[in-house]
């Protein structure tokens, strides 16, 4: 089925998603458009259209090593987290699945093309809206519970607690799909929905052992999958000073000159040994100049 | 006799005066503009009231050469000795040069861009030059002119006859006071990213954006900017002098100012206020009066795109020309840029309120931060906001003047290389002169991949790098150089 037309597909033809079938109310057709199908099983990952730099990077990761470990990634292509995690599973080779809220043929968001593009080279988008269909608001809930079915687990990795995230995740504790999400700060707004989802009940993801805790069946695919290598971080080595300055860094973004207190350096000494650091991979940066640990 | 402006090199003008037999007429030829044709008005009254006869015939007065514009009323007083000699008055005129406008009753008035005429009347072989009194300090700044600085029409009549010679003017002392208004770094509590970063655009002539929320100091940083800079050069100084003469912005700055002037035009500034223009022929905007100094654009989001576009030609070539319809002008325009703006629209990406822009807004404005000028823009920093404690703890901060003893020391390392700083210097001029270590070539190459760096970030990243192993005394570039380069490219975050 290497076929690149959008094409439309009654419930039951061939190729018809069957976990479509544990919705109470499955869409009676579906606008398929790309070159791999919905694959069994796969992982959703989702999230709020606005995200911190963080989130981003988790999502992308995410989404990088599912795709290693030949899952597919489901999502929505919305801006963001969704966009994110989906970019990142192409990235080394996985397929990905964007179920959209418009027409199949509209980008939404148009600054997506590219990414739009690559589904459709490396994975597919569905929607159960007609050819041409604008992207209305109240087209998005419902295509949520489209990407709740067709996934085994959803991993929320940011969302505030109005997010449309939230609405997939309750999809799927509905559809008996396993939820997880990404826990944050509780002062963090952005994390309010994810945390909140935690205290309801799902599981925490701390990384991907816990989806494979969460989900047996995930292993399977992740041992045999075509990028069956699990990626190993490789921990360069670094200087004494290098390693004295990191010491002083944690996951939460701190700026520079907060870092040069905290360990007596002047600063010039910090920008270089940062700059150092952030080519070594141990260190990002993140919008207004601050700087965070990555590992 | 006199002088025409055409951007700050002059065209001296030869002012001829014939009278033919015929009714009593008075013309003005040699593509002259309005306020010239109104000089016969002045000259007219000035010449009786100051107690002389204006001939009652048909006096035609050109300026010569005919085809180069001339606009102003520094002709004033070159026609009225013209019109005086032509009358049949002995006057000898011996290598002499006039300026100045005259006021009805035979005093004359001070005009504007006097110091760049006297220094195109010098090169042009006048020894000798009258201003109004005026101005007479201002001319005197040039060497190679005797100048004369006359209260009146009849005063330098006389002074012409040899009757009441007037006495050599001298050139106007430097004012102390300016050096006094600049901030200090000292000033400034923390911020020790920030000022790192001023200290290397200082002493490579680099560039600067800084971004930070409102509030947070990035206009006083610029501020004490300047006063990193070492002095100009006394040549220097006369030609930005020039700059601000052809203004008449004697209130501005003093002619003589060793300081590296700071211009900070409001984003609501127009295109010609900023890159030069007006009506008539162009007149210098602000970033030639921050010549050889430092423009500092506050807001740089705020200032419409076109602007920003305009900037473009002058950071690349130092220099700006306009063109209007009545000629193309060039004025020099040799600055550094130092920008700030908000990290977003709200202003507080990063901060601790939290950003609350949307991703459209923050894209768009990213778009306007980074387009038309992110190529010229060396390094960027961005300056959080302070908390109390860092703005009470009362510690020591280090103060301008030792900031700028390092300054000094890393362009005397520059000048011993060659005449441009490193932000001047382009493509294998750089490579050469950065002389990096294999490290540092090596972790030059390692950014390129993991950070994504584009040829001409590349390029960027060696003259910082050059500039910091300047400021550190190194004669290699080495890898903490490389490193903290890097630090302060513009790509952070985006």
């Amino acid at each position: 089925m290497k076929s690149t037309d959008p094409r439309r597909l009654a419930a039951g033809a061939t190729g018809w998603p069957d976990r479509f079938a544990h919705l109470e109310q499955p869409p009676p057709w579906i606008w398929l458009w790309g070159t791999e199908a919905p694959m069994h099983p796969a992982v959703a990952v989702v999230g709020s259209r606005r995200a911190t730099a963080i989130g981003l990077e988790i999502a992308r990761t995410l989404g990088r090593d599912l795709g290693e470990a030949g899952i597919q990634v489901i999502s929505g292509m919305a801006r963001g987290i969704d966009a994110a995690a989906q970019r990142g599973a192409l990235e080394d080779g996985g397929t990905t699945v964007a179920v959209l809220g418009c027409g199949v043929d509209v980008c939404y968001p148009p600054e997506e093309a590219t990414l739009r593009d690559g589904i459709v080279a490396n994975g597919c988008l569905i929607s159960e809206e007609e050819r041409g269909a604008l992207p209305l608001p109240h087209q998005f809930p419902k295509r949520n519970r489209l990407i709740a079915a067709l996934a085994v687990a959803v991993v929320v990795v940011e969302a505030t607690l109005r997010s449309g995230a939230l609405s997939t995740a309750r999809w799927a504790a509905d559809l008996g799909r396993e939820v997880l999400a990404v826990p944050g700060s509780i002062r963090s707004s952005r994390s309010d929905g994810t945390n909140r989802l935690i205290r309801d009940g799902a599981r925490p993801f701390l990384g991907l052992d816990d989806l494979f805790d969460a989900v047996p069946e995930l292993v399977g695919p992740a041992a045999g999958g075509t990028g069956a290598r699990r990626r190993r971080r490789t921990v360069p080595r670094l200087s004494a000073e290098l390693e004295d300055l990191l010491g002083h860094l944690g996951p939460d973004p701190v700026h520079p000159d907060a870092v040069g207190a905290a360990c007596g350096l002047s600063a010039a000494a910090v920008a270089s040994s940062l700059g150092a650091l952030e080519l070594a991979g141990a260190v990002m940066s993140l919008p207004g100049g601050l700087v965070a640990r990555t590992f | 006799m006199s002088c025409a402006t055409r951007g700050l090199a002059g065209v001296p003008v030869t002012i001829e005066a014939d009278v033919a037999n015929g009714l009593p007429n008075f013309t003005i030829v040699g593509l002259t503009d309005r306020a010239i044709q109104e000089a016969r008005e002045r000259v007219r009254a000035a010449v009786r009231n100051g107690g002389f006869d204006f001939p009652q015939r048909r006096l035609t007065v050109n300026l010569a050469p005919a085809e180069v514009p001339k606009e102003g009323s520094g002709f004033d007083l070159g026609i009225a000795i013209a019109v005086l000699r032509a009358g049949g008055m002995a006057i000898s005129l011996a290598g002499t040069a006039f300026l100045g406008e005259l006021a009805l009753d035979g005093g004359l008035r001070p005009v504007a861009g006097v110091l760049p005429m006297a220094r195109c009347l010098a090169r042009a072989g006048y020894c000798r030059l009258v201003v109004p009194s005026e101005n007479a300090g201002e001319a005197a700044l040039v060497d190679g002119v005797e100048v004369y600085g006359a209260p009146t029409l009849g005063a330098c009549v006389r002074h012409l006859e040899g009757s009441e010679p007037l006495p050599v003017a001298s050139a106007m002392a430097e004012p102390r006071a300016d050096t006094v208004s600049e901030a200090d770094l000292a000033d400034i509590r923390g911020q020790g990213q920030a000022k790192r970063a001023l200290e290397i655009a200082a002493a490579g002539g680099h560039n600067l954006l800084m971004t930070g929320p409102p509030g947070a100091g990035k206009t006083m940083l610029a501020q004490a900017f300047g006063s990193l800079l070492p002095d100009l050069e006394p040549d220097e100084a006369l030609e930005v002098g020039a700059i601000y003469s052809l203004r008449g912005a004697f209130r501005e700055r003093s002619f003589m100012a060793l300081r590296p002037p700071l211009r900070a035009p409001h984003h609501s500034v127009s295109r010609a206020g900023l890159v030069g223009g007006g009506s008539g022929l162009a007149q210098p905007g602000e970033i030639s009066l921050a010549h050889r100094g430092v423009l500092f654009l506050d807001e740089l989001c705020e200032f419409p795109r076109t602007h920003l576009e305009a900037l473009r030609q002058p950071l690349e070539e130092r220099k700006v020309t306009v063109v209007r319809a009545r000629g193309a002008v060039s004025y020099p325009a040799d600055f550094t840029l130092i920008a700030a703006a908000n990290p977003c629209p709200c202003g507080h990406l990063g901060d601790q309120r939290g950003c609350n822009c949307s991703p459209r807004q923050l894209a768009d404005y990213q778009s306007r931060l980074s387009g038309p000028i992110r190529d010229r823009i060396d390094l960027a920093v961005s300056v959080p906001r302070q908390h109390y404690h860092t703005l009470f703890d009362g510690s020591e901060e280090e103060s301008s003047a030792a900031v700028r003893s390092r300054v000094d020391s890393a362009r005397g390392r520059q000048r011993e290389r060659g005449r441009l700083l490193n932000a001047a210097l382009q493509g294998r001029r750089i490579l050469a002169d950065a002389r990096m270590s294999a490290a540092a070539t090596r972790l030059l190459g390692r950014s390129g991949e993991r950070l994504h760096l584009s040829a001409r970030a590349f390029y960027r990243v060696i003259r910082v790098a050059r500039t910091i192993a300047d400021l550190a005394g190194e004669d290699r570039v080495g890898e903490p150089a490389v490193a903290e380069a890097l630090r302060y490219r513009m790509e952070v975050g985006a």
